[in-house]
């Protein structure tokens, strides 16, 4: 239900570093917490993030259980040209989540 | 339970002890002009989150109540911006001014209760759960509308008997540890408790994202917890001493702005 | 006494017990708890397994992360690695790793000269005052690390058990 905010400048200078600042809601269960019934709450986690400019990929993350809940994630890339940035997030139980932004770079 | 909550309920019970012997009920109120927002006594890094709007988990929840305000439901196939349009201009103030007295009721109704009311009697619609993520988010993306505008609540006269039902709860001792809200947040704010600091208790944000929560919950889940905290039997959800609480609250609260979706330890 | 064995609440012995414990020491339980802990070797290993029989020299990396934390549940950091992130010298990966939690791994993160700066920021999850360690790998094969110790201080109200 959640779309990902994800903050991206919409306009750059060709060569300037942009940062990109994505925040996903998911609840990153970690596998070791106990339900009041004693029973291990199974592990239910986003374990890889990937973004890619134009097609080519920039930046890519391993999470782990460590990773808080409604994961957050600053990181930056050169503004080469425009066109769009996509980003993926994959993890547990065949989760799945895509969402992208268009950038104008001149 | 886990070993943290056992250590937690050990340290307050310790701490607790010699407040519920020595004091008696009676608590002085916060002076209006010595009154802080909890956001303060947070830390920096805490304070941040909250001031970007692209760092702020709560915004989760308001992006989410902003397509949920626009989405036809119900036998009605109604949705919220039908009658209200673009909840920018016509829910500004609104929450503010919550719980607000509801004639229909004779009695204040919170945020929650009057979005689920709409719900019901406008959509013919299920009703949404209490803390449901579906109407966290309407409650999230409306009282969002009220950021930085002053707390109003209580102004009716009508309010009157409720904000004194929910002064009383307030200042009353409750639960295993015999103490009342008013010994920690009226009396000794601003002093450490377990190594946070003691805020004054002013629900200026909610719904709120609570790191302890790493999610975002209502007032009446924070006032569940609290009295959880002070091994009382907390209220259950609609019960109206919660309502009270909520009314009594606000309106000491008011005059300070609006800061939803706040974050909060 | 007769307790049901799902009651959450604790016996009055175990609040005692942590009582006593932060009169004694001010400091998280020292009895034991339920959930595997790492531990310092775990760290130790799981190090091991990203940089290999490398030397693993301290500098060029800077974790941003609070000394004292408000809430072990969400704790902001940030890492920055010293680089000019050209194709003949940028950082490959940042792995970061904990001393405590459940499990020693919290994040790796892969860049490139097109990232233009070696840094980023994300939030953790502390379940006890420990130390953090960031080790960046460069595109040269050298291994750089800092690691800063955090204490983490316990919400005064937890609502384990609440429904």
């Amino acid at each position: 239900m959640s779309a990902p905010l994800i903050n991206v400048p919409a306009r750059a200078k060709r060569g300037d570093v942009i940062a990109i600042k994505t925040l996903i809601s998911h609840e990153m269960e970690t596998g070791f917490r106990y339900g009041t019934n004693g029973v291990l709450i199974p592990r239910d986690i986003i374990t890889a993030f990937r973004c890619t400019y134009n097609g080519e990929e920039i930046f890519r993350a391993d999470f782990y259980p460590a990773i808080a809940a409604n994961p957050f994630l600053t990181f930056y890339t050169v503004a080469t040209a425009s066109g769009t940035i996509a980003f993926e997030w994959t993890g547990d139980n065949g989760y799945s989540q895509t969402a992208s932004a268009k950038i104008v770079v001149g | 339970m886990s070993a943290r909550t056992i250590f937690c309920i050990g340290s307050a019970a310790v701490g607790f002890a010699l407040l519920a012997c020595a004091v008696p009920a009676m608590s002085a109120e916060i002076a209006p002009g010595d009154r802080r927002s909890d956001y303060a006594v947070m830390s920096r890094e805490t304070q941040a989150m909250q001031d970007d709007d692209a760092a702020n988990p709560g915004m989760l929840w308001v992006q989410d109540g902003a397509t949920l305000w626009a989405r036809k439901d119900g036998a009605a196939q109604r949705a919220c911006a039908d009658c209200h349009g673009d909840a920018r201009t016509s829910m500004k103030g609104v929450a503010a001014r919550y719980p607000a007295f509801d004639p229909g009721r004779n009695r204040p109704i919170d945020l929650e209760e009057r979005i689920l009311a709409c719900r019901i009697d406008h959509q013919k619609a299920t009703p949404f759960a209490y803390e449901s993520k579906d109407l966290l988010a309407l409650s999230a993306y409306v009282a969002r509308q009220s950021h930085g505008l002053p707390i109003t609540t209580g102004a009716d006269e009508r309010m009157k008997p409720f904000i004194a039902a929910g002064r009383e709860i307030f200042n009353r001792r409750q639960g295993q540890l015999n103490i009342s809200c008013a010994q920690c947040h009226d009396d000794n704010w601003g002093k450490r408790l377990a190594g946070n600091i003691i805020p004054q208790g002013h629900p200026t944000g909610y719904p709120l994202y609570r790191l302890e929560w790493q999610g975002l919950g209502s007032l009446q889940r924070r006032l569940r917890a609290c009295l959880f905290g002070i091994r009382a039997e907390p209220y259950p959800f609609g019960a109206p001493e919660n309502a009270a609480l909520e009314v009594f609250l606000m309106w000491r609260a008011r005059g300070m702005p609006m800061d939803t979706p706040a974050v909060r330890p | 006494m007769m307790r049901n064995a799902n009651d959450p609440t604790p016996t009055r012995r175990r609040i005692l017990i942590g009582a006593g414990c932060v009169a004694a020491a001010g400091f998280p339980l020292p009895f034991a708890v339920r959930d595997a802990r790492a531990t310092p070797a775990a760290m130790a290993t799981a190090i091991r397994q990203v940089v290999g029989e490398a030397n693993v020299k301290p500098g060029k990396v800077k974790l941003d992360l609070p000394p004292l934390v408000e809430n072990g549940n969400t704790v902001q950091f940030t890492v920055t690695v010293e680089s000019p992130m050209t194709p003949a010298s940028y950082v490959k990966a940042i792995h970061v790793f904990n001393e405590k939690n459940p499990q020693p791994n919290v994040i790796s993160v892969h860049l490139g000269p097109r990232a233009g700066r070696a840094s980023f920021t994300s939030r953790t999850r502390l379940a006890d005052s420990e130390k953090v360690v960031a080790i960046a790998e460069l595109s040269d094969g050298s291994f750089w690390s800092d690691s800063v110790e955090v204490v983490v201080t316990i919400a005064a109200c937890v609502e384990d058990g609440i429904p």
